[in-house]
């Protein structure tokens, strides 16, 4: 028979059952040489097939809890089911770029818009809601949201990869599922923070500044943002955070343009914090100091504040608390709380060492402010 | 007070327990047969004790598949603390968050000194995994 030797050999050949499976073994290797890469892409859709299912079941548990709380709080006279199936499938057109001048402008009247059309549809969802409640409503709504888009983007490219048979679709998809996944989970448990207005990782830099101006006397300096006048360190320090305890981020672009236009540009220095992402081994809570804006978002923000310190050479400095992306979403955990005196220290280290005692400061404390007040 | 939400839980069929269980008889009988016949030094015994190995892997390697823990929790919601602190005599209270806490809001009159208190801290504590 030919076969590989050394592999017959371990077949006997002297019986009907042995040549009866070396004719299988034969069928076998021939069966695997022309069609192994169909099985492999069997096997890659099998496990994209599970995780999808997974991912079903997280966004149909997210639509479910929005619209449990949508009743608890809201007390709507119909049920909201269709409205929040409706807002789910919300879509935003982000500015043409081919002509790049003047987009960020664009961008930022499109989230105005934008904001403005989540929060008539969470009032008109939840009409009883009152405005704490209503800014967490919407941020529920709004990560229901983020799991329904997850869920269909994965699911379209499960079936083009399924009818199109091409291994790169099938291969790509599977290799970053577990990344997608991460990110869902931590979406998912962001639902119920949001339903119930715990404060989140991501308002660690909110949480820093609710501690610096707590017990001062607050304005509201910007949409959504309030602003405290405190002494700190022989320093004039302007406080800034997103007016909690919703869920907030506000526009500290516009915060921090107006501080400066108040004080005519006299400001030594700008400190801002904010949770920033930490690479796998490092350990959460770690807090770690630098240069710029530190502020995240579709980019609107950061462009307003680098312009507004560029006409008067502000220097900028950014104080980062890591988290990983799981706990940016969720509850604040303790090592992020706790981690808030200790980016105190540092900002009080790094006004002392980089100003003059009677300087004016601005400390932006970035983040959503869900569940922290001031 | 953790919450768990379960996906539904993966269930046999009776099809597949029952082609699981015709496998492993066969594959016994096999290696039954094979040893018999191996002591009259018949060539046919190695045949049979290969497949009785083979068709008892295949249905180990089966019944393992399909006793696999269903995918893992997929809606855990974790613990969340909230202390409440009294700024006079430092009077405080640990309990599970409930809707309306946040940092900084002034709660229930103190018990020890009449004081109103505030609500200092909301955080969930993660116990890491052993490695």
């Amino acid at each position: 028979m030919l076969m590989i030797p050394q592999v017959s050999q371990l077949l006997p050949t002297q019986d009907i059952v042995g040549w009866i499976l070396q004719i299988v073994f034969l069928g076998f290797f021939v069966i695997f040489m022309f069609y192994g890469q169909r099985f492999q892409m069997y096997i890659m859709l099998r496990d994209i097939e599970s995780h999808l299912r997974r991912l079903k079941f997280i966004k149909d548990e997210g639509r479910k809890l929005a619209i449990n709380t949508i009743k608890e709080i809201g007390k709507p006279q119909e049920d909201p089911s269709e409205r929040v199936d409706q807002f789910l499938e919300y879509i935003a057109v982000i500015p043409q770029n081919m002509d790049p001048s003047g987009i960020v402008w664009k961008m930022e009247h499109l989230l105005d818009v934008r904001d403005v059309r989540f929060k008539d549809e969470v009032k008109f969802m939840a009409p009883e809601a009152d405005e704490v409640q209503l800014n967490n409503l919407e941020n529920t709504l709004e990560v229901a949201m983020v799991l329904n888009i997850l869920y269909k983007v994965i699911r379209h490219f499960y079936i083009l990869g399924k009818k199109t048979l091409s291994l790169y679709i099938i291969m790509q998809i599977q290799m970053i599922m577990p990344l997608i996944m991460r990110e869902a989970e931590a979406f998912a448990s962001a639902l119920k923070a949001f339903a119930t207005g715990q404060p989140i990782g991501d308002g660690a830099g909110a949480l820093v500044a609710a501690k610096l101006m707590h017990g001062h006397k607050i304005r509201k300096i910007a949409k959504d943002i309030v602003a405290a006048t405190v002494p700190l360190e022989g320093r004039i320090a302007h406080v800034l955070k997103s007016e909690g305890p919703g869920g907030n981020v506000g526009k500290p672009g516009d915060a921090i343009r107006q501080i400066i236009k108040e004080t005519k540009g006299k400001i030594a220095t700008i400190v801002m914090i904010d949770a920033a992402l930490k690479l796998e081994g490092e350990k959460p809570g770690d807090v770690a100091g630098g240069v710029g804006a530190a502020i995240g978002g579709p980019g609107v923000e950061q462009y307003k504040i680098e312009e507004s310190v560029l006409k008067y050479k502000i220097p900028v400095n950014a104080v980062i608390i890591k988290e990983d992306v799981g706990d940016a979403h969720s509850p604040m955990r303790k090592e992020v709380f706790d981690a808030a005196d200790t980016a105190i220290q540092r900002i009080k280290r790094l006004i002392l060492e980089r100003t003059k005692k009677g300087d004016t400061v601005i400390i932006a404390g970035i983040g959503n402010t869900i569940g922290i007040g001031q | 007070m953790t919450e768990k939400v379960e996906p539904p839980t993966r269930k046999i069929s009776s099809f597949s327990l029952a082609m699981i269980l015709i496998t492993v008889v066969l594959s016994v009988i096999a290696l039954f047969l094979g040893l018999t016949i191996y002591e009259s030094q018949d060539p046919t015994a190695l045949s049979y004790m290969l497949i009785g190995f083979i068709g008892l892997a295949i249905s180990a390697y089966l019944l393992f598949q399909t006793k696999r823990k269903p995918s893992r929790v997929a809606f855990e919601m974790p613990q969340v603390i909230t202390t409440i602190l009294c700024q006079k005599c430092g009077f405080k209270n640990i309990r599970d968050f409930q809707r309306g806490d946040y940092i900084f809001k002034e709660t229930e009159l103190c018990p020890e000194c009449n004081e109103k208190t505030m609500i200092t801290s909301i955080y969930r504590e993660v116990k890491e995994k052993e490695k």
